[in-house]
């Protein structure tokens, strides 16, 4: 079978159900692709051995009734993956090895899927460009020297590419949607409470949530429901219905209301993410749905609010890498100095500058004018949400306030790169689903996405409205394989 | 006016100083299992060997809260007379140190689970009410053990993860007797609810001891130094008497107490700064974002307080209606569970009284000789019991009872089959008593005569002749009535 690679995860599955593709030929075919592609730096760890010998095993035996039948697929390195190393994509667990398996990654292997490999992303998933990896770049396939967006960069990157058919990662501020933006790929971030957070190698523990990245829609919900379930080990995660996402699609949204915050038109943000978000109305018009304008008044407060109670959570979550127990250690003349050694060597820029903003603002005398506040604030956010959601089943906004930008482009101007979390991290701070589905090209003929929000625990809705938009939009993904030689 | 003279003052030439003193108590509670993961919690073993990826903060790994561990925490508020806070916030308390593989001790800061109550002391001026600020629970850390090697620290994580409950109570206490009653006290009532061991030798119950001192009648607090982490009543009260009396004589110098926190170095009974306030840790409290607040209903508190049993001030209450036990005989019989349990299974089926005089009498001081707890009593309850029962029935004299109970301290023996044995019944038989009494007349004709001529008080010669005579077996009423009728 030719262009194996090329075939959707449904296709995939669909293929290796009915006899006509075995797991070791998918396998082989992702393998081969992925070795041609180093030049992406999508990998941290490669497993290709593994993923062959797995995949042979599983076409000796093969268990059809599976969600994933012998799927290969590789994952974002902040997930602990069993006897592989995970890195986080930071130093300081260069040679982190873990002798257990997150819940979200069980329950996919659970499914029949096998591991390819490792994805980089940014250090602790904290960036937006991939850049503040310790394992360096990741390239977008889309154009040379573009960043594939962050954190989940090296997953969008490998989706897009074509290296996974489909792939996980995790969204604290807009890590998934912001990549799958970027690549012209789709990622969803569920409810907080949907994915358990066991196994996840931390950053802001109110706030992350892991989530599928795939090619469409359709095998985003399929990935949806098989990552999706309660956890007793995850003390935040929440036993309530989970539907079969990928059976219950459907495209038809006619009598939907869907949402346009008015706050979401910032100043400056480009004519092309203005345009497209008008041609988004008329798509959701087209399909049937209503259009109400709302108001989400505590916009403008999110992102200040997001970047107090991210580093605030990610200054306590860190503070366990400190050469004591695992990972890297440097040398020192006593325990403290083993400890800044450590720290300082271990962690890049971007890490250590959260760390010490997450200090600064849990520190006693500031705690109640920054960590305090931000929490009142995020509930007002959260609040805002509700209000709009008495009138609206979902809410429609872009993914990011600009397509990809170039390697290096902002790497020196934190607040300009977190400026890119503009219209995700409302999201989070208000812990609901939201999907970005790509919806057109810049002038550049890069991707851009669109946002669709949700209400808490109905991924169903925004599923249904991606897909049905999906099929409006009709977004081909231009990639010319350049870095193939 | 009997309080005064029992009151601890330090003088100096001209002043008289109270003490202040408040404890934060650490009782690991008992469990099974940690506070927020599954391992083993048992003491003494093998280092690392209760550590899971949890206790050790491996990447990825969430803290679960430990049910049985917060209803340990309420049954002990229920106990401590306190309010019950039916919801309540675990924060992170943040610092770096290589026995706390987190960087931070989940704890309780703003919300505890348990609000204020009170304990009350039985003081020898009378009752004292000592009021109880919170308990909170939290995660003990691991142990560094720095003597193992010249150059690196060892590191035991057994103890990682351990719920501890921290008492804190208000500054109430004034005196090293008063810590002493405050500590058994507490330690009597978790006992009681099986909630802490209290076994300070394995450090199950250690204390930050608060001590400021004030001029005698003033009411505004001095400066307080914190004692960290004193592990006996003993060291307690001494570490109180130094730095109450460091305190006292830097008031006397002119110079002022710095708020610091210190150590007390058993070896030198003194206290040393650890770190002053300035230096005080910023812990950089937040509510933990890995745990929901914790929310208990009223149900769940009302069940709790279904399976609390009578504890020490209400069995003592009961004790004495109904038992007429002085104050004093049931302080000592419910201070703690096990003694209280052995003295009620004893007078299930005899005298009370000679109960209560024979375990706080013979038995207590039987067993502290051989430095045994109640619970490693070499007599049973039931016989000790039996031997009551003999010496109320006449069987045996009390003296012979004591020869009894010695052989039954070497092994739990019947009292019955040690009195046949040794043929050691008492005699009761009037008319063999009779056949005694009218020798030992017949041999002391002189006493004899002169008793009757007025000299009463050889009366009592006469009685010890005949129990002399009759190796003690002769029933002393019996021996009493019928001298009398004889002389």
């Amino acid at each position: 079978m030719s262009d194996i690679t090329k075939q959707s995860l449904s296709e995939l599955v669909e293929n290796i159900k009915n006899k006509k593709l075995s797991s070791s030929e998918a396998t082989k075919a992702f393998v081969e692709r992925s070795e041609k592609s180093k030049e992406l730096n999508a990998y941290i760890t490669e497993d290709y051995t593994n993923a062959l010998n797995k995949a042979k095993k599983f076409d000796e035996k093969p268990n059809l009734d599976l969600k994933l039948p012998g799927i290969p697929m590789a994952v974002k390195d902040l997930f602990c993956t069993k006897d592989i190393r995970t890195t986080a994509g930071s130093k300081i667990l260069n040679n982190f090895v873990p002798t257990y398996e997150s819940t979200v990654t069980q329950n996919i292997w659970n499914e029949g899927a096998i591991l390819m490999g490792k994805l980089n992303c940014d250090e602790f998933a904290m960036g937006s460009s991939n850049e503040t990896s310790f394992f360096g770049n990741v390239q977008n396939p889309i154009d040379k020297n573009l960043v594939p967006g962050g954190s989940s960069g090296g997953s969008s990157s490998a989706v897009a590419a074509q290296l996974t058919p489909i792939t996980i990662g995790t969204d604290t501020g807009g890590s998934i949607r912001q990549p799958a933006s970027f690549t012209g790929t789709v990622g969803l971030k569920p409810t907080y409470g949907s994915c358990s957070r066991y196994g996840i190698v931390a950053f802001a523990s109110s706030l992350d949530q892991a989530g599928p990245m795939a090619q469409n829609v359709k095998d985003c919900a399929l990935l949806q429901e098989v990552i999706s379930s309660y956890d007793e080990k995850d003390s935040t995660s929440i036993d309530f219905k989970r539907n079969e996402y990928s059976k219950e699609l459907t495209k038809d949204i006619k009598g939907k209301k869907i949402g346009i915050p008015r706050e979401y038109r910032v100043d400056g943000m480009p004519k092309e993410i203005e345009d497209l978000w008008k041609k988004g109305i008329d798509y959701v018009k087209d399909c049937g749905a209503e259009i109400i304008d709302i108001s989400l008044p505590h916009t403008k407060y999110a992102l200040p609010t997001y970047y107090i109670v991210a580093p605030a959570e990610a200054s306590s979550n860190l503070a366990r890498y400190d050469g004591v127990k695992y990972g890297f250690r440097a040398e020192g003349e006593n325990l403290i100095d083993m400890y800044e050694k450590t720290r300082s060597e271990g962690f890049g820029t971007e890490v250590q500058r959260r760390i010490m903003i997450g200090t600064y603002v849990l520190s006693s005398g500031y705690y109640d004018a920054y960590y305090l506040k931000a929490q009142k604030v995020r509930k007002l956010i959260k609040n805002d949400f509700d209000e709009a959601y008495k009138k609206v089943d979902a809410i429609l906004t872009p993914s990011t306030p600009s397509s990809a930008f170039k390697i290096g482009e902002k790497a020196n101007d934190p607040v300009s790169m977190y400026l890119n979390d503009i219209f995700t991290v409302p999201v989070n701070l208000a812990g609901l689903p939201g999907i970005s589905i790509p919806a057109g090209h810049d002038s550049k003929g890069y991707p851009l996405g669109l946002q669709i929000i949700g209400k808490a625990f109905d991924e169903q809705s925004i599923l249904n409205i991606a897909y049905a938009m999906e099929e409006k939009i009709n977004f081909k993904n231009n990639i010319t394989d350049w870095w193939i030689k | 006016m009997s309080k005064n003279k029992s009151e601890y003052l330090i003088n100096r030439q001209d002043n008289q100083y109270e003490v202040v003193i408040g404890l934060e108590v650490h009782a690991q509670v008992t469990s099974e299992s940690k506070l927020f993961s599954t391992s083993a919690t048992k003491f003494g073993a093998e280092p690392n060997t209760q550590v899971s990826l949890v206790d050790a903060a491996f990447p990825g790994m969430l803290p679960v809260i430990n049910e049985y561990c917060v209803k340990q925490a309420i049954k002990t508020g229920i106990g401590l007379k306190a309010k019950i806070n039916k919801r309540s916030v675990f924060d992170r308390k943040n610092y770096f140190y290589a026995d706390l593989p987190q960087g931070y001790q989940i704890s309780q800061f703003k919300d505890p689970i348990v609000g204020e109550g009170k304990v009350i002391l039985d003081m020898p001026e009378g009752q004292k009410e000592v009021r109880i600020e919170r308990l909170h629970l939290e995660q003990d850390a691991g142990k560094s053990i720095h003597d193992l090697d010249p150059k690196n620290t060892f590191v035991d994580l057994n103890r990682s993860g351990v719920a501890l409950m921290e008492i804190v109570s208000k500054p109430d206490l004034r005196s090293p007797d008063e810590v002493n009653a405050y500590i058994k006290k507490l330690r009597s009532i978790m006992r009681y609810l099986g909630t802490c061991d209290g076994n300070m030798q394995e450090g199950s119950l250690r204390a930050d001891v608060n001590v400021s001192v004030r001029k005698k009648g003033s009411k505004e607090f001095g400066t307080r130094c914190e004692i960290k982490n004193v592990n006996s009543i003993k060291f307690m009260q001494m570490a109180i008497e130094y730095e109450a009396n460091r305190q006292v004589d830097l008031i006397e110098e002119g110079q002022t107490i710095d708020q610091e926190t210190r150590l007390f170095d058993t070896k030198k009974n003194e206290t040393r700064s650890m770190r002053s306030k300035e230096d005080a840790h910023d812990y950089r409290y937040f509510p933990d974002p890995d745990l929901l607040p914790l929310e208990v209903s009223d149900d769940f508190i009302e069940n709790l307080k279904s399976e609390i049993p009578e504890l020490p001030d209400e069995k003592k209450k009961r004790f004495i209606e109904k038992f007429k036990l002085s104050p004093y005989e049931a302080n000592i019989l419910v201070s703690d569970i096990e003694t209280s349990n052995y003295f009620e299974n004893v007078i299930k089926k005899s005298d009370v009284k000679l109960a209560t005089n024979w375990i706080i009498g013979e038995l207590f001081a039987a067993l502290n000789e051989m430095n045994l707890e109640i619970t490693e009593s070499p007599i049973s309850a039931g016989n000790l019991s039996k031997l009551i029962n003999l010496i109320k029935d006449g069987t045996i004299s009390g003296k012979i009872a004591k020869t009894v109970f010695e052989q039954m301290m070497e092994g739990d023996k019947d009292p019955q089959k040690i009195v046949e044995e040794k043929g050691l019944k008492q005699e009761s038989d009037p008319k063999a008593l009779e056949v005694l009494i009218d020798k030992v007349i017949d041999d002391n004709r002189d006493k004899a005569n002169e008793y009757k001529s007025g000299k009463v008080k050889l009366f009592g010669f006469f009685v010890g002749q005949v129990m002399k005579v009759s190796g003690g077996k002769a029933n002393p009423q019996l021996v009493n009535e019928i001298l009398k009728k004889k002389l």
